[in-house]
């Protein structure tokens, strides 16, 4: 048994070029639990920061400094009462919610976390990502549809159009990325995920430097479309509680209504992921060319440790800011657990044989994190659109552009 | 059971196919109608790709080219549909039998 | 890459391709025949997948799961009516149209029982990594004019879908 599992750590592709179906599914299983951990974390971390962007401290009670509170909400979604309106069309109202759920949740047999850590690589895994993601649409559609009342059928035909007309501009800047992964000697490019990473590797560029500032401007047009098509802010206006209440998911409440939200998170993170993937150099460390050598890989490798001791130590601050009463005895004891575990996990990090496998999936991890803190920033700093500026944003400023730079690209390309 | 070959694909194309026709021939909503006309495309690229295994990739781009007709058909269907419903207030096949209205 | 049970997969993507089917053609509210849609075509990119064309099921999901299917979701909601689902549901001529289609499949079944012996028994499993590449090859080489023709057709397409569906010209 023991031997099975190293003599499968040391295989060179995925589970799923291998055809070993038990470790994809254990794979599947890790995605899964991963992605449900980063939800709750991404719901706890979006009440705080916003909390903080606006000069209040957010939730503080339900566990020291918050950090219980997801578990909290979650329970009580669990416990409400599930109500069907009337004259609903049962089947098509309990559909929409697992078509959205299944939709965003496909995608991550995809994703690439290393050089051999995703579930599968697809020959087509860009494509892929793309078309199950526009699934998600059809959810939106049934969801509003079989509400059977006029507010969720507005937003539900807002929704699919906002999300049907960023997909257009998000696949204009998918191929002109994709165009740049030609750009090598054999000048065939690949549509895989784990192939653009490495060609990214190969060309010793982050596709978002790579003919500067094409790249960039395609990654831009990227993050935008991203932001509107989750339906974020400033782009939420089929979900605003002040102008739709809130839109088409108003009549599912309790389990159903959180589906909505874990569909909504999941496709933010994978989103977040093509971005990473694309343009950001997936699971490479920073300045692969610039800064070459065993050094500096030893000084980079030391960043996942480092970082976890760094959270351990904001915790152990707030641990010592604890009010000295003993009605706060339980949450200053939990919070200086929750530092201890964080320090531990940061010396474990240190240990060579960990330090050198953990490095591509810290990387890609800290880039996705890094969007998710800019979802929220969003969501704090900007007022929302009003549906008709959002279409022609989509329409007549982001495609043209979008169109523009992958001309240019390819252009470029061929020339250069 | 037998291993799976191209004959398979071929009567599931073919079985897919029928059922398309039925649905086109005896249905009474228009729209229902435009999605049989789907499960007939549908059909005829399944055969397109289960060949396209044995004689080269021209299957496959052939289908490509099938899918693509098929959303401007679709769309265009769907926007005659709209339009005739504008004048009529129906959806039914039989009641489509004046020239002008 | 090897195949894995395939017997089972393929029984399973096919049933469920034509279960939907009969779903398609048989359901009295036009939303559960557009759901039973959206499962065939699943189903039938996974035949695809199987069949060693992942561009194809790509492009399937994508484009036919994703967008006409969202088209007539749309439409449904617009044209849906509650007195249509309580009416009859098959034509004035659905026994002529169960004969034609039972003569179309008799035609189909003497065609292959005639013809069963034509296909090779065992195929090679042909090379899937550069799919994306092949197609694109002879997308863009020899079907060059017919490329450029499908993307004048979609232009057309949608000019008389909007022109049709506008309140005023």
């Amino acid at each position: 048994m023991l031997d099975y599992i190293t003599s499968y750590l040391g295989m060179n592709t995925t589970p799923g070029q291998a055809g070993n179906v038990l470790w994809a599914l254990i794979y599947i299983l890790i995605v899964f639990a991963g992605v449900s951990v980063a939800v709750m974390a991404m719901n706890w971390l979006e009440r705080k920061a916003l909390a903080h962007f606006q000069i209040r401290l957010g939730p503080m009670r339900v566990g020291p400094h918050g950090l219980l509170q997801p578990i909290a909400d979650a329970v009580k979604l669990l416990t409400k009462e599930d109500i069907i309106p009337d004259e609903a069309d049962r089947l098509v109202f309990w559909i929409a919610p697992l078509i959205i759920l299944c939709a965003s949740f496909t995608v991550y047999i995809v994703i690439p976390f290393g050089p051999t850590h995703a579930v599968t690589d697809l020959n087509i895994g860009i494509l892929f990502m793309l078309g199950v993601s526009s699934l998600s649409v059809l959810g939106v559609v049934m969801a509003g549809w079989a509400s059977n009342s006029h507010y969720p059928l507005i937003g539900s035909l807002r929704s699919s159009a906002q999300m049907i007309s960023y997909e257009v501009a998000m696949g204009m800047a998918v191929v002109s990325a994709i165009l740049m992964t030609s750009l090598n000697k054999s000048g065939t490019g690949t549509l895989s995920m784990i192939g653009i990473v490495e060609a990214q590797q190969q060309q010793q560029i982050w596709f978002l430097f790579k003919f500067f500032p094409l790249g960039f401007i395609a990654f831009a047009v990227f993050a935008i479309a991203m932001v509107a098509e989750t339906n974020r802010a400033p782009f939420d206006l089929p979900e605003a509680e002040s102008e739709l209440t809130a839109g088409f998911h108003t009549e599912y409440s309790g389990l159903r209504w959180s589906l909505f939200m874990l569909g909504e998170y999941a496709a933010m993170i994978a989103v977040s992921s093509i971005a990473v993937t694309l343009w950001l150099g997936g699971w490479l460390r920073p300045f692969p060319n610039t800064l070459t050598g065993p050094a500096w890989d030893l000084v980079f490798s030391l960043f996942p440790g480092f970082t976890f001791l760094g959270l351990a130590l904001i915790a152990f601050i707030g641990v010592i800011r604890m009010p000295k009463h003993p009605y706060f005895r339980i949450q200053t004891m939990g919070l200086a657990g929750f530092a201890a575990v964080l320090g531990l996990i940061g010396l474990i990090l240190f240990i060579p044989p960990v330090r050198d496998r953990i490095q591509d999936i810290f990387w890609f991890t800290a880039k996705v994190g890094v969007f998710m803190y800019l979802y929220i920033w969003y969501r704090a700093t900007f007022p929302r659109y009003r549906f008709d500026q959002l279409m022609k944003v989509g329409w007549k400023v982001l495609l043209p552009i979008a169109i523009g730079v992958l001309i240019l690209t390819a252009i470029l390309g061929v020339v250069l | 059971m037998v291993p799976v070959t191209t004959l398979h694909y071929l009567v599931t194309a073919a079985a897919l196919f029928v059922l398309g026709v039925i649905g086109v021939l005896t249905r009474r909503n228009v729209v229902i109608v435009l999605m049989s006309i789907e499960l007939i495309l549908n059909a005829v690229n399944l055969n397109l790709v289960a060949f396209s295994r044995i004689w080269g990739l021209h299957g496959q781009v052939f289908s490509i080219f099938v899918i693509t007709d098929a959303a401007a058909e679709a769309a265009v269907g769907l926007g005659i549909l709209i339009a005739f419903f504008r004048n009529k207030e129906t959806v039914n096949v039989d009641e489509v039998d004046l020239l002008k209205w | 890459m090897q195949p894995v049970a395939t017997t089972f997969f393929f029984y399973f993507l096919s049933g469920l391709t034509l279960l939907s089917g009969v779903l398609v053609i048989t359901r009295k509210n036009p939303v559960h025949s557009a759901l039973a849609l959206i499962l065939g075509l699943l189903a039938q990119a996974g035949l695809y997948l199987m069949l060693y064309a992942p561009f194809v099921a790509g492009v399937q999901i994508i484009l036919y799961a994703g967008g006409i299917m969202v088209l007539f979701l749309f439409v449904i909601m617009l044209v849906n009516i509650e007195r249509s689902q309580k009416e009859e549901q098959f034509n004035k001529q659905w026994l002529i149209g169960m004969l034609s289609a039972g003569a179309l499949g008799a035609l189909f079944v003497l065609v292959y029982t005639k013809g069963s012996g034509l296909f090779p028994a065992s195929m090679a499993v042909p090379v899937e990594s550069n799919n994306t590449q092949q197609v694109g090859v002879m997308l863009y080489g020899q079907y060059m004019f017919a490329f450029e023709i499908a993307s004048l057709l979609l232009l057309v397409a949608i000019i008389g879908a909007v022109v049709m569906a506008k309140r005023r010209i």
